[in-house]
């Protein structure tokens, strides 16, 4: 057996009370792609950033080809041969592919000679790892799956042998992230090390050879991918057996409650981000909109949630609301009995600041049951929380705590209790999973079937496709800001909703 | 978790922060060859030391409890009003229209009278800085401080033009007729037979200045309006979430803030000089910024602090009359706290934090 190319051992980190990392100890094979799965806050970012020199670790080693080294900083970590490729891209978009990948690794003070020789560099670079980007391709003007390519190149430029992605699929179609798996197994094919942090059961499953899993901040289990399956995953990362699939019956649709027609949304740069969306939504239905990020799906939210303003018609229970006057806002929304779980718990379904009860009044604190005459009726609130609180299993169970003291599964409880609580006959729904741990997604989707059982017509909004293929009856793909098309999740599959979320038309194909 | 108990944070960093800016204080009094024991005395006996001090004292202190409160409840929108000053100055004019045009028959109905004028003279004063930021984005701050020297011209104007009596060489109004003169501090304690410095400014305002403060808590933390207010303050995309209109808030919350600092007036203008002088605010709107910072935008923080203040601006009145401590030092010494109390309020909350969290790590 060869050494390990990477070794960890007994890495401890403290973020004042909170353990990040407990005496965490990875053995990573040269020449392999391993794998490092675990819920949101597991400690996955701590130690890979420990590892890119971002933290300092407060005890442990860290080993590169059987060398101990100390990594103060990220200079030091690519000079031990780390590449890094964050989840938000770290690229100056206005600069070229070329300009990005020279940036801080020029070799002397005039540009010229850098670019020339990195010229050269790429183009071999291309040729051994299949990487072919335009050089002198202006960063904003290309798609995100190449923006990552060259991520991958500036590491690779700069000598990396140990790859590191985090969540690198987040942003990227099916398609793209097949590409990049592509990729991936090439550069393992050239002796490349790659370490994949993923919260994905299904990509480690695809392309990792070993898988380590972590759970609060403690280093579970290593196990051989072949050896493992994506339930066993799912219990080593959350400590129980988890239900991967919704449970629900088919649906039976009623009329329609919520239609859509030709709805367009122009935003503050005069961009068109709507481009006539028009669609249905019955009672007793979810009819989820897949699509990569920023196809449109914000807007739309935003608009039938009464955010923003927009042209075209939409009817609720046949009669058609206003999307631009004054009365159009998230409070006559509700009037009408729409609720709306956004997108973005943290800057829009919650103050941060406010306490748990606070919270639970956010866009209700009009109605009758939270107010007194003039004054709002704390006490009432507060007992209402603590009866939502109990309900939804939110933990801890304490109405005086802020939200933000809360985890992010909480929070989401959170609004996810406060909307659907108020028997709504439309939900709205944005990223109901998103940073969201598998035990409290399993509690979340399970209120959003019962809602749909007692009724309601829910339209369901998420970038994680096997979110819409699990909780749908109905499954409409964005790209673009139009509609590419409807498909019903039991008739189609990944790859055809992935085309459509490219752009391109499946039936055609 | 939060990083250290409540208590620290309210009580324990304003005291740390006094003590600093003290020290500080302390030795540049001994660089300039004073001795500042000795000073410290003095301030304290000015400031404190006797009915007449006191009266001193919780004059300036009602004038920075309405400034206060008025920075206090923009901040709570997250609008930084700088113009208490201006609106002031204007809520000065409401009182003397007030004053001057209406025969009130006693002291009791004029004090409404002109606390609805001032109130709406300085609420009006911020409705144009208010809207100019809800609908054009124009900043606040730039604006409210544009707004001060407009308000500082439009008093030098009217009162020189138009307010002034005929004859008069002064640029102010006409004394207060008889009813409007609010009882003292004197007048109002020898009711129940308690001696008080009868030559002191103190006056009934400071009784509204602290109804001001029960009502300013209520607002924010018990109304619709105060929930609607502090959810804007922390997240505009929050507030477009729930259906709060930000236009309606910023324009609500100024305007309240405006009337808070034109409320004043009611203590200086009509309590004290029972006319309209020039500058009759005397930079008690910037003050209220200090105060509302160091009072962490509490009506409770804020009355303490406007004490503090008050007892500041008195102590170092008598400073300079009986050291001869050049009136500059007493500012420089009225800087220092401002500075510590306000702008190094995070230096001293991030190294105390540490601490607790080394207590805690120790303890655990």
């Amino acid at each position: 057996m060869t050494d390990p190319v990477l070794e960890l051992s007994g890495i401890s980190k403290a973020f004042g009370p909170v353990q990040a990392n407990k005496n965490i100890s990875l053995r990573v094979m040269p020449g392999t792609i391993h794998g490092i799965i675990g819920e949101n806050g597991a400690g996955k970012s701590t130690l890979m950033s420990i590892l890119y020199g971002f933290y300092k670790a407060d005890s442990g080693t860290i080993r590169i080809k059987g060398r101990e080294i100390q990594i103060a900083d990220s200079q030091a970590a690519i000079a031990a041969g780390i590449g890094m490729v964050f989840q938000h891209f770290k690229l100056v978009e206005n600069f070229t592919v070329l300009e990005n990948v020279v940036l801080g690794a020029e070799d002397g003070r005039l540009l010229r000679p850098s670019l020339a020789k990195a010229r050269a560099e790429l183009k071999a670079l291309a040729e051994d790892y299949g990487l072919n980007v335009d050089p002198d391709a202006i960063i904003e003007e290309i798609g995100v799956g190449m923006q990552q390519r060259v991520e991958i190149l500036k590491a690779l430029y700069r000598r990396a042998e140990i790859l590191i992605l985090d969540e690198p699929t987040g942003v990227l179609t099916p398609a793209e992230a097949d590409q990049l798996f592509r990729i991936l197994a090439r550069l393992r094919e050239e002796g490349k090390t790659v370490i994949l942090i993923t919260h994905k059961l299904r990509e480690i499953m695809e392309i990792t050879d070993t898988v380590s899993v972590m759970r609060r901040g403690e280093m579970t289990a290593t196990v051989k991918t072949p050896d493992t399956s994506p339930e066993h995953l799912a219990e080593l990362m959350v400590g129980r057996k988890v239900l991967l699939q919704v449970d629900k019956v088919p649906a039976t649709p009623g009329k329609a409650m919520l239609e859509v027609e030709n709805l367009k949304v122009t935003d503050s740069k005069g961009v068109e981000r709507l481009k006539g969306v028009s669609l249905e939504v019955r009672a007793g239905e979810i009819l989820g909109i897949a699509g990569v990020a920023g196809n449109g799906q914000s807007e739309l939210l935003e608009v039938l949630g009464g955010m923003r303003a927009g042209r075209g018609k939409v009817r609720v229970e046949g009669a058609e609301i206003d999307l631009t006057g004054r009365n159009s806002n998230g409070q006559t929304r509700r009037a009408r009995g729409i609720a709306h779980v956004p997108e973005d718990r943290q800057r829009e379904g919650l103050i941060m600041d406010f306490f748990a009860w606070e919270n639970v009044a956010f866009g209700y604190h009009h109605s009758a049951a939270y107010n007194r005459g003039l004054f709002m009726d704390n006490a009432a609130l507060q007992a209402d929380t603590t009866a939502k609180m109990e309900r939804f299993d939110v933990r801890p169970p304490n109405p005086w705590l802020t939200a933000k003291n809360f985890s992010g599964g909480n929070q989401q409880k959170i609004v996810v209790a406060r909307e659907i609580e108020q028997g709504p006959k439309i939900l709205l729904v944005g990223q109901p999973t998103r940073g969201v741990d598998i035990g409290a997604i399993e509690f979340i989707h399970k209120q959003i079937v019962t809602l749909r059982d007692q009724g309601a017509a829910i339209l369901l909004v998420s970038v994680e496709l096997d979110e819409i293929m699990s909780l749908s009856d109905r499954i409409a793909v964005m790209f673009d800001g139009r509609i590419m098309g409807e498909r019903m999740p039991q008739d189609t599959t990944v790859q055809e909703l992935g085309l459509l979320m490219a752009g391109m038309n499946g039936k055609a194909a | 978790m939060d990083k250290m108990p409540k208590w620290a944070d309210v009580v324990l960093i304003p005291l740390i922060s006094l003590f600093l800016a003290a020290l500080g204080a302390g030795a540049v009094l001994m660089a300039t060859g004073h001795d500042p024991i000795a000073a410290l005395g003095v301030m304290i006996e000015g400031g404190m030391g006797s009915s007449r001090a006191w009266g001193y004292t919780l004059y300036y202190a009602t004038n920075f409890i309405f400034t206060g409160l008025a920075v206090a409840v923009a901040i709570h929108a997250r609008l930084f009003n700088i113009g208490a000053e201006g609106q002031a100055l204007l809520g000065g004019v409401g009182v003397a229209v007030a004053c001057l045009q209406i025969p009130w028959p006693h002291w009791s109905l004029a004090v409404l009278g002109a606390l609805v004028f001032a109130g709406l003279f300085g609420g009006l004063w911020a409705i144009v800085p208010a809207w100019l930021q809800a609908k054009r984005g124009s900043h606040i701050v730039i604006t409210t401080i544009m707004f001060n020297f407009i308000a500082a011209a439009l008093l030098n104007f009217l009162l020189v033009e138009v307010m002034k009596p005929a004859g008069v060489m002064e640029p102010a109004t006409a004394s207060f007729p008889e009813a409007t003169h609010l009882p003292s501090f004197a007048d109002m304690l020898g009711v129940f037979g308690i001696p008080f410095a009868s030559d002191a400014p103190a006056n009934f305002a400071f009784i509204l200045a602290v109804i001001a403060c029960v009502l300013v808590w209520l607002l924010i933390w018990r109304t619709r309006l105060g929930y609607e207010i502090r959810a804007f303050g922390h997240s505009e995309t929050g507030a477009r979430y729930a259906g709060i209109s930000g236009v309606k808030i910023i324009v609500i919350a100024m305007v309240i803030s405006g009337a808070l600092a034109g409320m004043m007036s009611v203590n200086n203008v009509m309590g004290e000089a029972e006319r309209l002088v020039l500058n009759s605010s005397e930079g008690a709107g910037f003050i209220g910024i200090a105060v509302a910072l160091m009072g962490r935008n509490h009506p409770m923080g804020v009355f303490l602090a406007a004490v503090l203040f008050g007892f500041l601006y008195q102590g170092g009145a008598q400073l300079s009359f009986q050291l001869q401590i050049p009136r500059e030092m007493v500012t420089v010494i009225q800087a220092l706290v401002i500075l510590f109390t306000g702008a190094l309020d995070q230096m001293i909350r991030g190294t105390l934090e540490r601490a607790f969290l080394a207590a805690r790590k120790w303890r655990a």
